[in-house]
């Protein structure tokens, strides 16, 4: 095969080019992670994409794209939602957290230790989102039984059926102190 | 997506003369129907008039005897509020069932009851409660609101500001939700209260109605016995791959039942 079928993979793009069509544009500051960014992007730019994009942030997942999966979840002031069903412009102002906001540096947050630790993935697509949605979940106090769990955790679907560990991964975090 | 100008007003004077200005733009509260429907491109606004700027639309008070709730007050907040919770538990614990999570932290009353979704909740607790919709430009009762599939009586360019429930004695709320997508296969919210006894019916027609046949004889003797052997006919109601309309028609009686058991 020649090389033209074999490109080198190209560098991830952190930012798309210039808008360049007749639509129209919003300049805006997102707060992600604690970081401000000033952007400019097409008004139809949802959260998920303006993260993925615009930002490099790709642990926030497009899965259905329609809000009923939670791949894509985040938390916007502290409060989890589908990042696919949010535009972008309309986040400004507010303070938006990421998977990648978790950590403490090298310290994993204690649950994506936990999820490591009660092996609760298989190919991990739905796990940014099963993390952001389970940190909240012991926030909002709905971590207190099984069912408990399995009810409040209802907006993020894992197609390889990890549910059993998905829950044993936030019991164990709610009993250790929580999230 | 189309693409479309994005603005977010700060006053619901500036909201209703944007909408005004073009025909072709469209409010936008939480966006939990919308969005989805902009991707699949089955619309095509010129403008989004984002609401949530707008304080008028926001909060929960008690206006005599009736909650009134504003229009970008989120299905979280209905679920959680103190005032709800005491004066209106039922409508509450409908507010915890909407959904998921994500979808209840976002998604508003206003864009519900606008939307009227066959299977959305709100809809049945209104008719059932005897609720009055708050628009920009007049108070409609929810009897004349709910005109049929995605219609209300809303005119063109009407905004919705908020919904006032009048407290009642009783209320209760049940639903047989689809097991994958949470939507409600049928539900039915019944109350007691001032305007006497109202049975309102989602998910099994194409748009939410009252069964009045229930509500009297509710009103004769409230028990979930009395709507036991009341059949709901079948002619008009929803037949699809989740259920028959006969299927749907059952669901009418038993969720009827688990309503008043729920309202006690």
């Amino acid at each position: 095969m020649s090389e033209a079928h074999h490109p080198a993979a190209a560098p991830p793009r952190a930012v798309p080019p210039a808008p360049d069509g007749d639509w129209p544009i919003a300049t805006l500051t997102l707060r992600v992670n604690g970081q401000a960014h000033r952007l400019a992007m097409d008004t139809r730019t949802t959260l998920l994409d303006a993260l993925r994009d615009h930002l490099g942030l790709t642990g926030a997942k497009p899965g259905c794209n329609q809000g009923a999966c939670g791949a894509c979840t985040v938390l916007i002031d502290g409060k989890r939602m589908n990042a696919c069903l949010t535009l972008a412009v309309a986040t400004q102002g507010q303070e938006i957290t990421t998977i990648e906001g978790l950590a403490e540096g090298e310290a994993l947050h204690p649950m994506q230790q936990a999820f490591i630790d009660h092996d609760a993935f298989q190919c991990g697509y739905c796990t940014p989102g099963q993390i952001i949605s389970a940190v909240a979940c012991i926030r909002e106090g709905h971590a207190g039984s099984a069912e408990e769990i399995r009810e409040f955790m209802s907006g993020n679907l894992c197609r390889c059926g990890a549910y059993p560990n998905i829950v044993k991964a936030v019991q164990d975090v709610a009993a250790k102190g929580g999230a | 997506m189309y693409d479309f100008a994005y603005h977010k007003p700060s006053s619901l004077a500036d909201a209703v003369k944007l909408l005004a200005e073009d025909p072709d733009a469209k409010p936008i509260s939480g966006g939990m129907t919308l969005l989805p429907a902009l991707k699949h491109r089955l619309n095509m606004p010129t403008a989004l008039i984002d609401l949530s700027g707008i304080a008028e639309l926001r909060g929960i008070k008690r206006e005599g005897d009736a909650i009134v709730i504003g229009a970008m007050v989120k299905h979280f907040e209905v679920a959680t509020d103190p005032q709800i919770m005491a004066a209106i538990p039922a409508l509450a614990r409908m507010a915890a069932t909407i959904g998921d999570t994500q979808v209840r932290n976002r998604g508003t009353i206003g864009g519900s009851l606008a939307n009227n979704d066959p299977a959305a909740d709100y809809p049945a607790a209104a008719l059932a409660l005897g609720a009055t919709l708050i628009t920009d430009r007049r108070q409609i009762p929810a009897d004349d609101f709910f005109v049929g599939m995605f219609t209300t009586a809303m005119e063109p360019g009407e905004l919705l500001i908020g919904v006032s429930f009048p407290i009642p004695e009783k209320a209760g709320y049940a639903k047989l939700r689809n097991p994958a997508s949470r939507y409600s296969m049928t539900g039915v919210f019944v109350a007691k209260g001032p305007k006497g006894v109202g049975v309102g019916v989602n998910g099994a027609a194409s748009c939410a109605f009252r069964q009045k046949e229930m509500e009297a004889a509710l009103a004769a003797n409230w028990s979930p016995e009395a709507v036991a052997n009341i059949r709901q006919p079948a002619n008009d109601l929803n037949s699809d791959i989740h259920g028959s309309a006969e299927y749907r028609a059952n669901l009418v009686t038993v969720m009827a039942k688990r309503a008043v058991a729920d309202a006690g």
